[in-house]
């Protein structure tokens, strides 16, 4: 322990490593989009927006779970197969399959509210593991990783389910002020958990859990409440990723949806400069960490690099945000 | 080893220390925590490089370049935390690393499970040699690891509180082994803050104190009130002056009823019937050496550990709290010894770490009161003098001191009844220690009850009201502040009974 009693003073000299973790992402994102508008053509239309956006949508849903998992110091490898069980049970739902339902738009309510609230349940699920038993949370959502996705393919038959209905469909391709709704979807949530991250008491306890558990819990925070609700957030964030997935294929395919969502999810979390280790957490990186992402892979394809060698790149992008946190840190 | 020196950035852990042991002599080792015990004993064996001074062994200048060296070549380490592998077997753990071989490399299983079960025989451990290590207790646990000393023909076994986690039975055990080895010409250095054992076992004892060997003393030329004394650094005959600490006297006009009452309490291996009770307005000390349980007494009076048994009354009701959210709302508070690992959350902010309890306290339908918490924040980091660049600077980058002033006013603003602090001026320098000591005394004047739990004598003697005495998790002694001296808390530190 330091024997002097002043405090330190801040680094005056500019600590590059810090600036980029900090704005890094941003600047990321800025720099692809200039390089766009130079090079690619018919960059800057309508179009390209939404495909952009359409592509990052699901990604940025369960990144914003996952944030809050990650932020408690946890992670959660079944949001693929979350996803999967809502996309699987939904049709069920509105096409009265499971209860026969005489009003369409009540049946897709159900088909909305119940898949969603099953997924968030498996989550709790989660929750329930690491906590009452303190499994390592990458062990503990391995077992849905692996259990999620062949609940979801029994449920089914293992069959694709196809389905024609525009009004359930509407929630991933509807365009309201030309803008596809997903967009709002995925735009509401990150606003909304953002607000909850930094405005709200149960944010402060999901980092002070993260920051240091052992102190959260002297201090009488509720640290297996917090972990509860994150995986249970997260589980709810997987349900709506997994209904948009099969309103935009306008099929259900147990074997396909949020298959590797998980990687995606935590990439664009890591990306966005939200600390592995818990503690630190920012949901509109984790939007920037999808963008840029995205708009890497994108840039890519159209200046005509093969998508193989477009995943190379996105696992340096990877390993570049982790060597930034390592330097943070050090 | 002759004066031995060690620096770690700067600090000097070791100043020309020295340790000698006789083949067949059972040495203690013992010293306050951060008295370089654990220091010399890594030089030792080859975990850290010496600065200055030079080691013999055996007669021949010695130096280990890694424990493992220091093993082959007879120095042998026995750690606290058992390090073999818990899912191999008790043979595999042996030998492990120089397992016999058949050729072709493959394992002789009957060479290795007959001559383990040989070695065990030696010290009376009859074990399945073929069971996973994990399976049986920690005492037989530490047999294998003795038993594995051995075999690499050990003429020197480090054992660093070897004890720590053991029950009465298996102490017993352990300490048969220790004579075993002596028997058979092996020397043995034993690090312990159990003076029973030392005196049961041990034919010398070697006290260090500040990095500095104090004292070498044949064990039956020594009383235990003196090695004591010896390890705090204590002069018997001199008992020093007041005013070595910022408390001041006091009055005990303040001391009001009963605030807390904790009978019988006992928490795993470490405390059998510690009973204490704390008064409104009262700063209650509670002593001991090292391993005597006061810090594990403090935490389950706060339920962040589950006491085996024993009642504890707060505020004139049985408390059951469940955990430390129920001990906070009855109105307790707690600073762990471990700032850095327990208290503060290095990522967050000053004022979100000084919050940090008060959660509840701020939330308007789930909201954090911004301006509510600023108000607070300001408050305290002016009364009780934090100096920081201001609330939103990060609480990891603040000195010691003020980071345990920020943890202490953490507590403060929830205007508590008790509050416990384990070690709180640990670590901390002399000016901000005087600050910290000041402020509890004269939140205790305003009817604070205080548990404080403290290392240093003085701290003790002369900040507390009263004071309850720890031995090997029994509550040996109490003395009020009239009855209060360095020696007779010395004493009852050292040999339990209160005269």
């Amino acid at each position: 322990m330091s024997a002097v009693s002043v405090t330190k003073k801040e680094p005056r000299n500019f600590n590059r490593a810090a600036f980029f973790q900090r704005y890094g992402v941003g600047l990321a994102l800025i720099l692809l989009i200039i390089f766009n508008l130079i090079f690619t053509p018919n960059f800057a239309t309508a179009q390209t927006l939404a495909v952009n956006l359409t592509q990052v949508c699901t990604i940025v849903i369960v990144g914003v779970g996952m944030t809050l998992v990650i932020a408690t110091g946890g992670i959660d490898l079944s949001v693929g197969s979350l996803m999967a069980i809502a996309g699987a049970f939904s049709p069920m739902f509105f096409t009265g399959q499971l209860i026969p339902v005489d009003n369409l738009y009540f049946g897709i309510a159900l088909g909305i509210a119940f898949p969603v609230l099953i997924a968030g349940m498996f989550g709790l699920f989660n929750g329930w593991l690491v906590t009452k038993f303190s499994i390592q949370p990458i062990i503990a959502t391995l077992v849905l990783f692996i259990a999620g996705r062949g609940i979801a393919q029994v449920s089914t038959n293992g069959d694709l389910q196809v389905f024609k209905v525009p009004e359930f469909q509407a929630i991933a391709i509807g365009r309201v002020l030309g803008v596809p709704f997903q967009v709002w979807i995925m735009l509401a949530i990150v606003i909304v958990a953002a607000f909850i991250l930094h405005r709200t008491v149960f944010g402060r306890q999901v980092l002070a859990v993260g920051g240091n558990e052992a102190a959260a819990r002297l201090s009488g925070i509720p640290v297996s409440r917090v972990k509860f609700l994150v995986y249970f957030i997260s589980g709810l964030c997987s349900g709506v990723a997994g209904l948009i997935v099969i309103a935009m294929n306008s099929a259900a395919d147990a074997n396909l949806i949020g298959l590797g969502m998980e990687l995606d999810a935590i990439a664009a979390v890591v990306v966005g400069g939200t600390l592995l280790s818990g503690g630190r957490a920012t949901i509109i990186g984790t939007l920037l960490g999808a963008l840029v992402i995205q708009l890497v892979r994108y840039t890519l394809l159209a200046n005509g690099v093969p998508d193989p060698a477009a995943l190379v790149v996105k696992a340096g992008l990877i390993v570049l945000a982790v060597w930034l946190q390592r330097q943070e840190q050090a | 080893m002759q004066k031995i020196s060690k620096s770690f950035g700067g600090v000097p852990a070791l100043i020309e220390a020295s340790l000698e042991v006789m083949p067949a002599e059972i040495m203690a080792l013992v010293g306050q925590n951060g008295a370089g015990k654990s220091t010399m004993i890594k030089i030792l064996n080859g975990a850290y490089v010496r600065d200055e001074g030079s080691i013999s062994f055996n007669g021949t200048p010695w130096t280990a370049a890694s424990p493992q060296q220091a093993q082959r070549a007879g120095i042998s380490t026995i750690f606290q935390e058992i390090n073999l592998i818990g899912y191999r077997s008790v043979a595999e753990n042996i030998f492990l690393g120089r397992e016999p071989k058949r050729g072709f490399g493959l394992l002789d299983w009957a060479k290795m499970n007959a001559e383990s079960a040989a070695l065990l025989k030696r010290f009376d451990v009859k074990v399945d040699v073929r069971e996973p290590l994990e399976r049986f207790s920690t005492a037989i646990q530490q047999m294998v690891a003795i038993a594995r000393a051995v075999s690499f023909d050990a003429r020197l076994v480090i054992m660093d509180e070897p004890t720590s986690s053991l029950d009465e039975a298996e102490v017993a055990v352990l300490l048969r082994t220790i004579r075993q080895l002596k028997a058979e010409g092996v020397a043995v250095i034993f690090v312990s803050h159990k003076l029973d054992e030392l005196y049961e076992v041990c034919d010398r004892v070697t006290i260090m104190r500040d990095g500095r060997t104090v004292q070498v003393s044949a064990m039956k030329d020594i009383s235990k009130l003196h090695l004591v004394a010896a390890m705090l650094g204590r002069d018997l005959a001199e008992v020093k002056k007041r005013g070595a600490t910022a408390f001041e006297e006091s009055s005990g006009a303040n001391i009001g009823g009963e605030l807390l009452q904790a009978r019988n309490i006992a928490v795993g291996h470490r405390v059998h019937d510690a009973s204490l009770d704390i008064r409104k307005g009262e700063i209650v000390g509670l002593a001991g050496l090292l391993g005597s349980g006061r810090t594990e007494t403090a935490r389950a009076i706060f339920a962040a550990d589950a006491k085996t048994s024993g009642d504890i009354t707060f505020n004139g009701q049985p408390a059951a709290f469940k955990g430390p959210a129920d001990a906070i709302k009855a109105g307790m508070g707690y600073c762990s010894e471990d700032r850095k690992a327990q208290g503060i959350v290095p990522g967050m902010s000053v004022a979100e770490n000084l919050t940090l309890a008060l959660m509840p306290a701020l939330t308007r339908s789930g909201m954090l009161d911004e301006a509510k918490q600023r108000e607070v924040v300001d408050r305290f980091i002016k009364e009780i003098g934090i100096k920081c660049a201001g609330p939103d600077q990060k609480i990891r980058e603040l000195s010691g001191g003020n980071q345990q002033k920020v943890l202490l006013a953490r507590w403060l603003c929830m205007n508590p009844k008790l509050l416990i602090l384990d070690e709180p001026t640990r670590g901390i320098d002399v000016g901000a220690k005087a600050e910290i000591q000041m402020l509890i005394r004269r939140l205790a004047s305003n009817g604070l009850g205080v548990l404080m739990i403290s290392s240093e004598l003085e701290e003790i003697v002369e900040g507390a009201d009263r004071v309850f005495v720890l031995r090997e998790g029994k509550t040996v002694a109490e003395f009020d502040h009239q009855n209060m001296t360095e020696s007779k808390v010395m004493h009852a530190m050292a040999h339990g009974h209160d005269t």
